[in-house]
């Protein structure tokens, strides 16, 4: 393939935080008409690449041209108007303006002056239905969920004129049908010229669509690669720097497990959220939820949580009848939840790593029992080095984090707490491979140890291979609890999932 | 150098250091501290004296703005505060009575925080925005101070009571001992126990804190009570000091001041992370500002004028974005100079 000249070219760019060399001598670029992929661990540098070439920060050292001309923007709106146009790793949207508000925000239609209502509402939908998104356009953004709003941010993106696409972590709360639809549009405009730089720790889905990778490594670059001739496996070593021999030790399935019943929710259900379900889990077990976006599997685990009130049914907790009123009667019967929204549900981001992992342990000793600094520098220190938090600075500020590590802190929150039941909503979403696998040991030891879990996720892979059993969702139902057996694989899951009946 | 320089006190501290050497200028002696019978005396001290409400106030106000709130009702608290304690004084046989005195701040004290939990009930409980919320007191209590004093100038003749705004003790005025002890106090419980953490997470995130299982509303609860409380010792010392209950005008302001204070002391108005330390140092630096116009000799016309001026100002040398615009210009890299007029061909 003789390489046609590249639209985009950034040489030796270096970036300097407080105590983070986050770039050092990156070389990038990407020619028209490809997906290129950026790869690397959490923390690598990607999202700080992305930020520095769209003018969300100053670089240190470097040079970025465009076409061929040397550019520098001063902001984001800057680098939209030259024509990269970028759909960042934390959507950051309006939730309070509505669908159509976002999509046009800052080039509204108009005619004289002033913006024409009907005509944004009617294009806003046109741009969705792209997506297969059928939306009330006019509805505020934070009526609707996390998957949602990403797909809005990419719908947004895709229909500015524009020559770079930039998508970083787009796909980190889609499910399989939406990730279809969004390789549909984005190998469409791949035809049209389009250069787009494509993030995600899916190694799946990077086969699927690139043609191309860039690999970094702490802030380094590893090398340019035509996807079609690096395998996973050396992509892997490529990242981590070493053979990953870790990934495949877990075993296919979970062994089976006797324990007593732990959780025993009987007809619970809320109105417009959940329908009326019956779900026991045991101690020990790890029981998996399956099911499209939407499809209900976070409210089952607010409900269960006390994050909403029930409308209808009763909870049994140990044996005990209890009504659970808010997350902190949940906390004080051992009860977890690790958010899968984390920036609205999670971070608190002016806070230290160290003050956001103690904050549920120190919320449920009430705050006259402070936690004694060594105990805390104990738990942090532990926890830090178990789920290799990048950079191991606990005083260093959350909102400062990559996003991989981000949630890595957010799962420790929970982990000190050594809860009985611990209920992940996504615990994956946006951490490399590496990571991936250790917190998906750490699960399965935890079980060992007596500990429930409700997992949640829109990998079946993953579920099937850490759950004892198998909720799955459909239009806010649960239609069927299959026993993880030889006869459920991913394709009787993706079936059951789809037609909504035992298979 | 630089880690002082990066210090979030650091500017708070120049400012205060500044206005205060301007001092030096007009008033001979400013610095002096002298002993006279037993007490301290002198400007410095004076300032401290003076500023003492409003440090307490903005202390209050500073773990409430923390929470991403905000008490518009602090001076109203102030004037009923001082008209309730007055009231029950001057009812009292013998006014000089230290338990019929203690009787009547401890009354005023209550009340105080009572109407701090009606703020945080109408916050936390109904989810009224604060700044409604506590918009409601701050009118309605003004009548209450004027009901409870029958809209008279309620005035006293207590020694007991006098000790609180205008005494001293162990060489000090008592009023500087009063927040002392607030101070460490708050500081105790905020840092030394766990609360600070707490109120810092409800103000930085109120919904990934509620998730976390810290019960906001107690949060609210507590930290509107506790700046109500604040209020009513502010108001006890403002109406001792004169000897008599104003309820139209005692404290009157003292809100927006307490808020300049918070934020000239660091602590955002979007809530999260809080510096006491920061607010004492934002109070004394509007307290030496109010000193100062008199010791200059600003005509009265024009004070408020002057303040607004140096307000303006201290905002300005304290915001990072300013401070870099004026005085880094120079120091971006040469190499990105030609790509930065590109810019402007590009944006265009
Ligand atoms: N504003 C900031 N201040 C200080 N350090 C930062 C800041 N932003 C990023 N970093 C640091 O820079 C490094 C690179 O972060 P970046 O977000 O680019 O990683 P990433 O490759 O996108 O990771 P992930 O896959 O987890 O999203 C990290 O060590 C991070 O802690
Ligand atoms: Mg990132």
């Amino acid at each position: 393939m003789a390489a046609p000249a590249p639209i985009l070219r950034m040489s030796g760019i270096g970036k300097q935080f407080p105590g983070v060399k986050a770039l050092d001598g990156v070389d990038f670029r990407l020619l028209p008409g490809e997906v290129h992929a950026l790869m690397g661990e959490n923390g690598a540098g990607k999202s700080t690449l992305i930020k520095v070439l769209t003018g969300v920060y100053d670089i240190d050292a470097g040079e970025i041209e465009l076409e061929g001309r040397p550019v520098a923007f001063s902001s984001p709106l800057a680098a939209q108007q030259a024509g990269i146009s970028t759909v960042y790793q934390e959507v950051n949207l309006c939730a309070n303006l509505s669908v159509a508000e976002n999509i046009f925000i800052g080039r509204e239609p108009r005619r004289l002056g002033r913006i024409q209502w009907k005509a944004m509402r009617r294009r806003a939908a046109e741009i969705l239905a792209r997506l297969d998104l059928d939306l009330d356009v006019s509805a505020p953004l934070s009526s609707y969920s996390l998957a949602i709003q990403q797909m809005v941010a990419i719908a947004r993106a895709v229909d500015i004129d524009a020559k770079v696409l930039i998508l970083d972590e787009p796909t980190s709360s889609l499910d399989a049908g939406e990730v279809a639809q969004l390789f549909r549009v984005m190998r469409r405009l791949k035809e049209q010229g389009i250069a787009i730089l494509f993030v995600s720790h899916f190694l799946d889905q990077i086969y699927e669509i690139s043609d191309r990778m860039t690999v970094l490594r702490n802030g380094t670059l590893v090398g340019e690669y035509l996807t079609s001739e690096l395998s996973q496996v050396e992509l892997i070593g490529k990242m981590i720097g070493r053979e990953l021999a870790d990934l495949e030790k877990l075993e296919e399935r979970p062994p089976a497990r006797e324990g007593a019943p732990l959780v025993e929710a009987e007809q619970l259900g809320r109105t417009g959220a959940i329908q009326p379900f019956t779900l026991t889990i045991h101690e020990g077990e790890v029981v998996g939820l399956a099911g499209l976006l939407g499809s209900g599997r976070t409210e089952i685990a607010r409900l269960l949580f006390g994050a909403d009130h029930a409308g209808t049914g009763s909870l049994k907790i140990g044996g005990e009848q209890v009504n659970l009123r808010t997350p902190r009667s949940a906390v004080s019967r051992k009860l977890a939840f690790c958010s899968e929204n984390r920036r609205a549900e999670g971070l608190i981001p002016d806070l230290t790593v160290r003050e956001n992992l103690i904050l549920a342990l120190q919320a449920a000793r009430g705050w006259t029992r402070p936690i004694p600094r060594r105990k805390q520098d104990e738990l942090v220190e532990k926890y830090i080095a178990a789920l290799n938090i990048r950079p191991a600075n606990p005083d260093q500020l959350i909102k400062n984090l990559s996003g991989g590590n981000q949630q890595k802190v957010l799962l420790a929150r929970w982990l000190i707490l050594e809860p009985r039941l611990l209920i992940l909503d996504e615990p994956t979403r946006g951490i490399d491979v590496g990571a991936k696998a250790e917190i998906q040991r750490l699960v399965a030891e935890l079980s060992d140890g007596g500990m429930a879990v409700l997992f949640i996720s829109a990998e079946l892979e993953e579920v099937l291979r850490l759950s004892h059993k198998v909720g799955v969702l459909r239009d806010r139902r649960l239609v069927a609890e299959l026993d993880n057996d030889e006869r459920l694989t991913t394709d009787t899951l993706t079936e059951t999932i789809a037609s909504g009946a035992r298979s | 150098m630089s880690r002082i320089l990066k210090h979030r006190l650091f500017w708070p501290l120049v400012i205060l250091v500044a206005l205060l050497a301007l001092n030096l200028f007009f008033t001979d002696n400013f610095f002096k501290i002298q002993m006279k019978e037993g007490h301290l005396y002198g400007s410095l001290i004076d300032i401290v004296r003076f500023g003492a409400p409003l440090i307490l106030v903005s202390l209050g106000m500073t773990l409430v703005i923390a929470t991403s709130g905000i008490d518009l009702s602090v001076g109203s608290v102030v004037a009923i505060a001082g008209a309730l304690a007055c009231l029950r004084i001057s009812g009292l046989s013998d006014q000089n009575s230290v338990g019929g005195v203690l009787g009547a701040v401890g009354l005023a004290l209550v009340l105080s925080v009572v109407l701090g939990a009606w703020n945080g009930f109408l916050v936390a409980g109904i989810g009224i925005q604060p700044i409604i919320a506590t918009l409601i007191l701050m009118v309605a209590g003004r009548g209450l101070a004027q009901l409870i004093t029958d809209g008279q100038i309620t005035t006293v003749n207590s020694s007991p009571y006098k000790l609180i705004g205008g005494g001293y003790w162990l060489t000090l005025p008592f009023g500087i001992i009063i927040v002392a002890v607030v101070l460490a106090l708050t500081a105790f419980l905020t840092r030394r126990l766990a609360l600070g953490l707490l109120i810092e997470s409800v103000g930085g995130n109120a919904e990934a804190s509620r998730l976390a299982g810290i019960s906001a509303r107690g949060v609210l609860m507590t930290v509107y009570a506790f700046c109500g409380l604040c209020a009513g010792i502010a108001g006890l010392m403002i109406s001792s000091n004169v000897s008599s209950a104003d309820g139209n005008n005692a404290g009157l302001w003292i809100e927006l001041d307490a808020i300049l204070a918070v934020v000239i002391g660091g602590t955002p108005l979007s809530g999260g992370r809080f510096s006491l330390s920061g607010t004492v140092l934002g109070a004394l630096i509007i307290q030496t500002l109010t000193t100062t116009i008199y010791s200059i000799g600003v005509p009265p016309e024009t004070t408020l004028l002057f303040k607004a001026l140096v307000v303006t100002i201290v905002c300005l040398i304290q915001s990072p974005a300013f401070r870099a615009k004026v005085f880094h210009r120079r120091r971006r890299p040469i190499a990105a100079r030609p790509a930065a007029e590109e810019k402007v061909r590009v944006s265009a």
